[in-house]
């Protein structure tokens, strides 16, 4: 039952010839894929509008379907026929292509995101590495949307997005680099393998540390930042700059900038799974009988639940604040756990070495908060009015 | 010469050319990419994963961006130059070409080009991770203090700022 999928693809594979068959093989896994990762967006779409119509007390989408369910359908068919409007004065060529940078790129990130025991569409060497790198190349579809456009607001939007992309990308990055330090490979099978095990009933997972724990929190909250998700969607802030870098986009080129913004938003979930959590491993060692893809999955669902209630609770930050974030405690934050972890990985196991490095997180946490928190009257909010 | 490398070869070529040669300067940082992008794929047509997906990280990632915020900050975006070849053109190609002439002569006739070529070693990750932290120890230690000591005072900077409002 765990193997059946890879059972199956290779059973279809062996129906080519000799060779072609690597070329079948990886068909058979980009076209599995995209399919998958496209309808787990759309279910996504309508799981967040109705999660956050729960939050702000209303009911979400509920006309189309049973309970709403079909809506993503009718908004992938409002998407297709609406009219694609391009503005006069953009850059055409730049316009078009910006959506597919976007798309392309986030899509291939997801090759080395292993789904399950031998479910991986490419195990390479240097996967982390590749990961990183094709996210690289989002940075530049937004600033393709937004300059092209030829509009205030989406460059202002475009230029936000980026500098907030940079900023967060390096605690994301360095995050990431305790976990390749202690598990000795950027390759994300290794990094799975790593955490395989249990240890006292619990999995030995990266995140069950004082290192790993910290590196989890701020690479997910620099996920957030990457993936532009609420609280730091500043770059599309409805109520300052309309919708940022895609005001002038409609239609489907809409429809692919919210697609690749999602799947952006899984693969960086994934490799968060990847990473810290154990990858596709079950929590509990008399759980393993349960299918390793559904560990996986599960776990992406819940990721995603936390993004969703994140948006739906947090407000939006100011750029000033999104900026000290970043510089201020994420990276200081981000240098200390790796000095952790290097400590981590010399001490002797035992109760000794969790509480020094428990320490050497928790107390810079409060020191570079405190620091952040200088300069601003944070209190008790008062209501002049609105007693 | 396998059909890929002519194919990338002819990529990055082309990319580098519209990046001299097009009018509009975003146009031309986004050509740049192109050929940035062609040659992280000629490397990794060569079985060097790690320095093509390096090339992918700094040069895209990283230097494109810097470019394209260069250009953004310091002149309006809407600025087609009027004339892309300055008067003194003829001599500037004719120095490149001498130039190219001369070093492809030096190469040719040079005792590089009739050696010969070792088998082409298998270079993992892991290998190269290994022969850093031993043989290269040293570099990498000075450049991973210098680069961490920019982070920082890139940082420092930014908070003094800060303080003076």
């Amino acid at each position: 039952m765990d193997q059946i999928f890879v059972t199956i693809k290779h059973w279809a594979v062996g129906f080519g010839p000799a060779q072609g068959q690597p070329i079948i093989s990886a068909i058979i896994s980009v076209v599995l894929l995209i399919a998958v990762f496209a309808s787990l967006f759309a279910i996504t779409t309508v799981l967040e509008r109705k999660g956050l119509g729960r939050i702000q007390n209303r009911y979400g989408p509920n006309r189309v379907g049973p309970f709403g369910i079909l809506q993503p359908v009718a908004d992938g068919v409002k998407a297709l026929i609406k009219e694609d409007i391009v503005p006069r004065t953009a850059d055409s060529v730049v316009h078009f292509l910006a959506p597919l940078v976007l798309v392309v790129p986030v899509f291939l990130a997801l090759a080395v995101v292993p789904m399950g025991r031998n479910m991986v569409a490419v195990d390479m060497d240097a996967g982390v590495l590749f990961f990183f790198a094709v996210g690289a190349a989002t940075e530049l579809s937004v600033f393709m949307a937004g300059w092209s456009s030829r509009n205030k607001y989406s460059l202002l939007g475009a230029m936000r997005a980026i500098a907030q992309m940079i900023s967060y990308e390096v605690p994301l990055i360095l995050s990431a680099v305790t976990v390749i330090m202690m598990a000795g490979s950027l390759s994300t099978v290794k990094i799975i393998e790593a955490q395989a095990g249990y240890a006292g009933g619990l999995p030995r997972w990266f995140v069950l540390t004082p290192w790993g724990l910290t590196g989890f929190i701020l690479f997910m909250i620099a996920a957030a930042a990457e993936s532009n998700r609420s609280p730091f969607d500043l770059p599309e802030g409805e109520s300052e700059i309309i919708a940022g870098y895609y005001i002038e986009y409609s239609g489907f080129k809409f429809a692919l900038f919210f697609l690749g913004e999602y799947i952006g938003m899984f693969a960086v979930s994934g490799l968060a799974i990847t990473l810290f959590l154990g990858g596709w491993h079950a929590p509990f060692s008399f759980l393993t009988w349960i299918p390793s893809y559904f560990w996986f999955f599960g776990k992406l669902l819940a990721l995603i639940a936390v993004f969703i209630w994140v948006r739906g609770t947090l407000p939006r930050l100011r750029m000033d604040q999104l900026m000290n974030f970043a510089w201020k405690f994420m990276l200081p934050m981000a240098l200390i756990n790796l000095v952790t972890a290097g400590i981590w990985r010399f001490l002797s196991p035992g109760f000794s070495r969790w509480l020094i490095c428990s320490l050497l997180v928790l107390g810079p946490y409060v020191m570079l908060a405190r620091g952040l928190l200088l300069g601003s009257d944070v209190g008790k909010r008062t209501y002049r009015y609105a007693e | 010469m396998p059909a890929s490398f002519i194919i990338l070869g002819l990529l990055t070529l082309a990319g580098a050319i519209a990046a001299m040669s097009l009018r509009n300067l975003v146009h031309c940082a986004l050509a740049l990419t192109v050929a940035f992008a062609g040659l992280a794929a000629l490397y990794l047509q060569l079985d060097a994963q790690f320095i093509g997906f390096a090339q992918i990280l700094v040069y895209i990632g990283a230097v494109a961006i810097l470019i394209v915020f260069a250009i953004l900050l310091t002149r309006g975006s809407e600025t087609p130059q009027p004339s892309i070849l300055s008067p003194s053109w003829f001599g500037g190609i004719s120095v490149a070409v001498v130039v190219f002439g001369v070093l492809a002569m030096t190469i040719v006739r040079s005792a590089v080009a009739d050696r010969n070529l070792p088998p082409a070693p298998q270079v993992s990750v892991r290998e190269l991770g290994e022969q850093l932290m031993t043989k290269y120890l040293l570099p990498l230690e000075v450049i991973g203090l210098l680069l961490t000591a920019a982070l920082i005072g890139a940082v420092i900077i930014a908070m003094h700022e800060k303080e003076e409002r």
